[in-house]
């Protein structure tokens, strides 16, 4: 097993190595570079630039240099942890990144936790009393969910909200919270804030993982295992969640490897929507700005989330199911 | 009377309710399970062999209809009526795996992929003893032993997707075993299985009768296996017992037109076949509607010897 993760860590060096290469040259499509838009919006503003400046600024971000030396200078310093600087934020991208990624982390596990919570349990419901009354109403309900864009079941809620209790929601805290050091009364405001965009984002997934469990288990308990523990005298409740939910649920285990790549570009609009100091948001200023450091970072952050989240995916998918585990040592 | 029965089965009928209406799967099924002994019971594919085994496990889905009673007579406590035990009678759980318990058809897949070897052998024990889970383990590691499996302690904490199909089928005997049943179903115990291992599970499965003193209901349908396990054999076609009787008498002098039939269906056999015999071949070939292929030519070396 240990063999196997060091081969799989060594072999994401030069999946990644490629990824850079191409985020590198995609940031250098668009015309221009981030010292003429600086120029050109200084300008815009009376400032007049020298050319001495504009050609210091330049080698500031080694723009006077050849590209494959260009690229190095970037991967390098994004390597050692320098991501940069945001023209765009006038901060480094270290600064903008970290803070926005651990708020996009939690709000998708908890959304990720809510789902599990109601759709796993339903899941398992419709399928032991399949084309039961309640199976049926759960189906339509979620093919309703499934249907419908987050957006918009963020817009509905947040009109709701501001109707009937005038709460304003959007963003993670308060106004008066959203520069304050950390604090108590900061940290319940932001749980406060949290449960929205966790059930916006949360019922996305809600309908079809519910699906997916109702199938996974019904195709589980026409297995002759689960008639062999009947046989055996096993008592119901301990026999469905021991044999067939166990194996049912072991797919959805897997994609919480998949989740980490969500966490840079997942649920954007929701987020814009939302007013959420989340990446997804970031993301898209960068590109819209041209804001090349951030861009290139947040897309290299991605795809780095990408492979380790595929890696973590393979591993918890080998810890649940030993006839895989057995097959990778 | 049911001194010397462990079941009886009086006037078992079971119909199936399907979207394309109902289908009567067991018209009028009565026969008894003697102690002490291996019943067969043989008859074609949808004769309702597996529907029989199932009633008496109640393990038949919520589709089945059924009237008629099964009832089981343990040794040492009142007579159970299973058929009329509610789902949530205590008496079904202490029944299934610990009075009556089961062999499927197919040790591939009656085994859970994702549990050790050992956890589902000594869960056997933990559903019917108060014991510790070390005891269990130590009960399966022996009854694993008792079954032919060497290195046991090692075999426990694998895998079945470690293990060839008839060690597999050991481990499921093992498990069906462990709690000491009264009755063993042997649901085509040997079928998925390759001629040799076929043999050896066969010999397993009757020395332990003979050592357990127990009864073994044997479902098949294959005469030559008849032959070679059964005592007693009960012959099913569509649904219904045609005979019912000593195993020697049976396959020597078969009452039942349906018997001759299958007897004389085995590749071989028309060289002993008698006049007599052949006309009541003939005979069952029009009452069950013209000669159709009514049984699988399995091998039937061992009952022509066996005859002789
Ligand atoms: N769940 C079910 N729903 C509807 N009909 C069923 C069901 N189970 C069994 N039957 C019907 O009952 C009849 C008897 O089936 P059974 O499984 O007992 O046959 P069998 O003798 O065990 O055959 P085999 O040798 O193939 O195992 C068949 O006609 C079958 O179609
Ligand atoms: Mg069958």
């Amino acid at each position: 097993m240990k063999k196997y993760i060091l081969r799989r860590v060594l072999g994401m060096v030069p999946t990644l190595a490629v990824i850079s290469v191409l985020v590198f040259i995609v940031i250098q499509l668009p015309e221009g570079d981030i010292v003429t838009s600086t120029v050109g919006q200084l300008e815009a503003t009376g400032v007049d630039m020298s050319d001495d400046r504009i050609e210091s600024l330049r080698a500031q971000y080694y723009l006077d240099q050849p590209l494959p030396i260009q690229y190095l200078y970037w991967i390098g310093n994004f390597i050692t942890g320098d991501m940069g600087f945001s023209y765009l934020y006038a901060q480094p991208v270290n600064e903008l990144v970290w803070e926005r990624l651990g708020y996009t982390l939690l709000i998708s596990i908890g959304a990720l936790l809510f789902t599990w919570l109601l759709a796993l349990p339903i899941g398992i419901y419709s399928a032991v009393r399949q084309y039961s009354t309640a199976d049926y109403a759960f189906t339509t309900v979620g093919l309703i969910g499934l249907a419908t864009p987050n957006f918009l079941i963020a817009l509905i809620l947040m009109y709701l909200g501001y109707n009937w209790f005038g709460l304003s929601f959007g963003g993670l805290f308060s106004p008066e919270y959203i520069n304050a050091p950390w604090s108590w009364a900061r940290f319940t405001d932001l749980l406060a804030h949290l449960w929205i965009p966790v059930i916006v984002i949360g019922t996305s997934g809600m309908a079809i993982t519910m699906r997916l469990m109702r199938a996974n288990l019904l195709d589980e308990l026409e297995k002759p295992y689960v008639t062999t523990a009947r046989a055996k005298g096993v008592p119901p409740l301990k026999l469905l969640l021991k044999y067939p939910v166990r194996i049912a649920i072991n797919p959805f285990i897997s994609t919480i490897g998949l989740l980490l790549p969500t966490l840079i570009s997942g649920e954007a609009i929701v987020a814009v929507v939302l007013n959420l100091p989340t990446t997804g948001p970031l993301l898209i200023q960068s590109l819209i700005t041209q804001d090349m450091y951030l861009a290139g970072s947040l897309i290299m952050l991605l795809s780095v989330l990408t492979v380790i989240g595929m890696l973590l995916s393979d591993l918890l998918l080998a810890w649940v199911d030993p006839r895989i585990r057995y097959e990778r040592t | 009377m049911s001194a010397n029965n462990l079941v009886s089965i009086n006037n078992l009928t079971v119909e199936f309710k399907t979207e394309l209406g109902s289908v009567t799967a067991l018209k009028d099924v009565s026969f008894d399970l003697p102690r002490n002994c291996i019943t067969a019971v043989v008859g074609e594919s949808g004769s309702g062999k597996s529907v029989t085994s199932n009633s008496i496990m109640r393990l038949l889905p919520d589709s089945a209809q059924t009237s008629g009673e099964i009832i089981l007579y343990p040794q040492k406590s009142e007579p159970i009526s299973i058929t009329s035990l509610a789902e949530k009678d205590p008496r079904l759980r202490s029944l299934r795996g610990g009075l009556v318990s089961m062999v499927f058809q197919e040790p591939m897949t009656a085994l859970s992929p994702v549990h050790r070897i050992g956890d589902q052998v000594a869960e056997a024990v933990l559903c019917h003893r108060e014991v510790s889970k070390e005891a269990a383990w130590s009960e399966a590691a022996s009854m694993l032993e008792q079954v032919g499996l060497t290195d046991v302690q090692q075999k426990m904490r694998m895998y079945p997707f470690e293990f060839s199909g008839g060690m597999r089928q050991r481990v499921i005997i093992a498990m069906a075993l462990i709690c000491h049943p009264q009755l063993l179903i042997c649901d085509e115990p040997t079928t998925a299985l390759d001629v040799t291992i076929q043999a050896e599970i066969l010999v397993l499965i009757k020395s332990l009768q003979q050592k357990l003193q127990n009864s073994v209901l044997f479902i098949t349908h294959d005469l030559g296996v008849v032959a070679q396990v059964a005592d007693r054999v009960v012959v099913m076609y569509d649904g219904q017992v045609l005979e019912v009787g000593d195993v020697k008498q049976i396959l020597k002098n078969p009452q039942h037109p349906y018997t001759c039939h299958l007897l004389a269906s085995m590749p071989g056999a028309e060289r002993r076949t008698t006049k007599e015999s052949k006309q009541k071949n003939w005979a069952a070939g029009a009452a069950l509607g013209g000669g159709t292929a009514l049984a699988t030519a399995e091998d039937g070396r061992q009952v022509r010897e066996f005859v002789r």
